[in-house]
């Protein structure tokens, strides 16, 4: 018995048989659960969008989160012309299947940053990105545009939500970093997030947006309160992480050129 | 080995024979996903499935395996299960699939499903080893579930997310203990969970590799 099994023919049928056994296996689940993956991932990235615009009610169901992202208008920009684009352009049928991440390591898909302007730490950049609109009755009240940039561990990825006006901040929210829990991670913290609301991207110039992440609290009468949000204490450079990656995004190189032609009524 | 009935394989890995407290096998992901009850539980839940079925799977075709690919063949094995754990977990819960990231994935890599494979079910019929697979399964549980009872409560002031302790940046009273939601916390509510387990237990206490010689005197010049 024992020399019977440890033939050399025996020890291929063996592995062949278990492996044919266990492919079969592993591809029947991996098949037979694909459907419910993707559903979880797309509800995944909706509840994020409704969460920066402060739409996301706790506890809501999946079909609500779907109900309310259909308020929204998904849509493709040209970051450097400001322009919306057809789907076409990027050879989706459906702009929710753009994935503006995946997009940025594709070399025709995305450009290089030269390090001087890479404040957001993220080496390349997509041409195109994919933005949300809210408008009711032909006003357009809410845009919620996808920023990412690197922290002190991690690349953070969010959204930031602004105002019909283009300026004022609505919300801001991460979905994905991994930054030190209880220093960094309190980028999570909805109480440090409720400081976002209602601050002022842009000064004057409206490509230059001015947000500052104070160290030691932003104080009553400080000047320019308007752009500036408490540091998250004991996380100088997740802070300066998020303080630089709002600004990329926000300026010349990401969205500003978008929402000036957006604010101008050009597009 | 000789007398093995399935009551004693199903407990005696709960705190006799515990693979984290005794073995010190599996430590790894015992530091990784001890942040919070409800991921912990998902994480053990997973285990439990592996460790058991792998044994089974394993004990099954023990008879066939050639000794020269034995360990592959487990791997092979165990990787499968692991991996259809993975895809159940990312298809029915995905908010905790994403929490544990690559540790379900790294389950292929703990000591304990190997181990009582190679162990346990090579050696043994399929219904026991099934037992004993769900048994480790449980103390890895136990142990697991115990540091993050700690670490939770202490470090984040919650327990299965519900807050117990407000902690002070949401405006209660708590301070919260960061270092024990950093990994090395679980060293040491591992290594106090071992101490108490051996001071109820004396019987496991190993015999100290090597005595300490008297100290000698010897006079400076």
């Amino acid at each position: 018995m024992a020399k019977a099994k440890e033939t050399v023919s025996r020890t291929l049928i063996v592995a062949l048989v278990l492996s044919i056994v266990f492919s079969v296996v592993v591809s029947t689940a991996a098949v037979s659960l694909r459907p419910a993956q993707i559903k979880n991932q797309n509800l995944d990235i909706k509840s994020n969008i409704l969460a920066a615009a402060g739409m996301l009610e706790t506890g809501a169901s999946a079909d609500q989160i779907e109900e309310t992202f259909e308020l929204f208008d998904v849509r493709l920009v040209d970051l450097e012309t400001g322009d919306f684009v057809e789907p076409s352009a990027v050879d989706v049928e459906d702009p929710m299947k753009y994935d503006m991440y995946k997009a940025a390591s594709d070399p025709k898909l995305s450009t290089n940053i030269p390090s001087s302007e890479d404040k957001a730490g993220i080496k390349r950049r997509p041409n195109i990105a994919k933005v949300y609109t809210l408008s009711e009755n032909g006003d357009l009240v809410r845009v919620v545009l996808p920023v990412h940039g690197y922290g002190l561990w991690s690349t953070l990825y969010g959204f930031v939500s602004l105002e019909g006006d283009l300026n004022t901040i609505e919300g801001l929210g991460f979905y994905a970093h991994a930054e030190t829990p209880g220093l960094g991670g309190e980028v999570d913290n909805p109480r440090w997030k409720q400081q976002w609301v209602g601050k002022e991207l842009y000064g004057d110039d409206p490509t230059e947006p001015q947000i500052q992440l104070v160290k030691g609290g932003v104080g009553a009468d400080a000047k320019n309160k308007e752009h500036k949000i408490d540091a998250l204490s004991g996380a100088t450079l997740t802070s300066r992480g998020v303080e630089q990656l709002v600004n990329y995004w926000m300026g010349d190189r990401g969205y500003a050129p978008f929402l000036k032609k957006l604010r101008e009524g050009e597009v | 080995m000789a007398e093995v009935n399935a009551k004693q394989v199903l407990f005696e890995p709960i705190f006799s024979n515990n693979p984290i407290g005794l073995q010190i096998l599996g430590i790894c992901s015992a530091l990784a996903v001890t942040t919070s009850m409800s991921v912990t539980i998902v994480m053990c839940l997973s285990v439990i499935a592996v460790t058991a079925f792998s044994n089974l799977a394993v004990s099954l075709v023990r008879t066939q395996i050639p000794g020269s690919i034995r360990i592959i063949v487990q791997m092979t094995i165990i990787a499968s299960l692991v991996i259809v754990v993975d895809q159940i977990l990312k298809a029915y819960a995905y908010e905790i699939s994403k929490q544990l990231s690559v540790f379900v994935g790294l389950i292929i890599t703990n000591c304990i499903v190997m181990g009582r494979a190679e162990g346990f079910a090579m050696k043994n019929g399929p219904w026991l080893s099934f037992l004993d697979g769900i048994g480790n399964g449980l103390g890895y549980s136990v142990m697991l579930l115990f540091v993050a009872f700690f670490r939770e409560l202490l470090g984040a002031g919650s327990l299965f997310g519900f807050t117990l302790l407000t902690p002070v940046n949401e405006g209660g009273w708590y301070i919260t203990n960061g270092l024990l939601l950093l990994p090395p916390s679980a060293f040491f509510i591992i290594g106090l969970a071992i101490w108490g387990l051996r001071t109820w237990m004396p019987e496991q206490v190993e015999e100290p590799d090597y005595k300490m010689s008297r100290h000698t005197h010897k006079e400076a010049f």
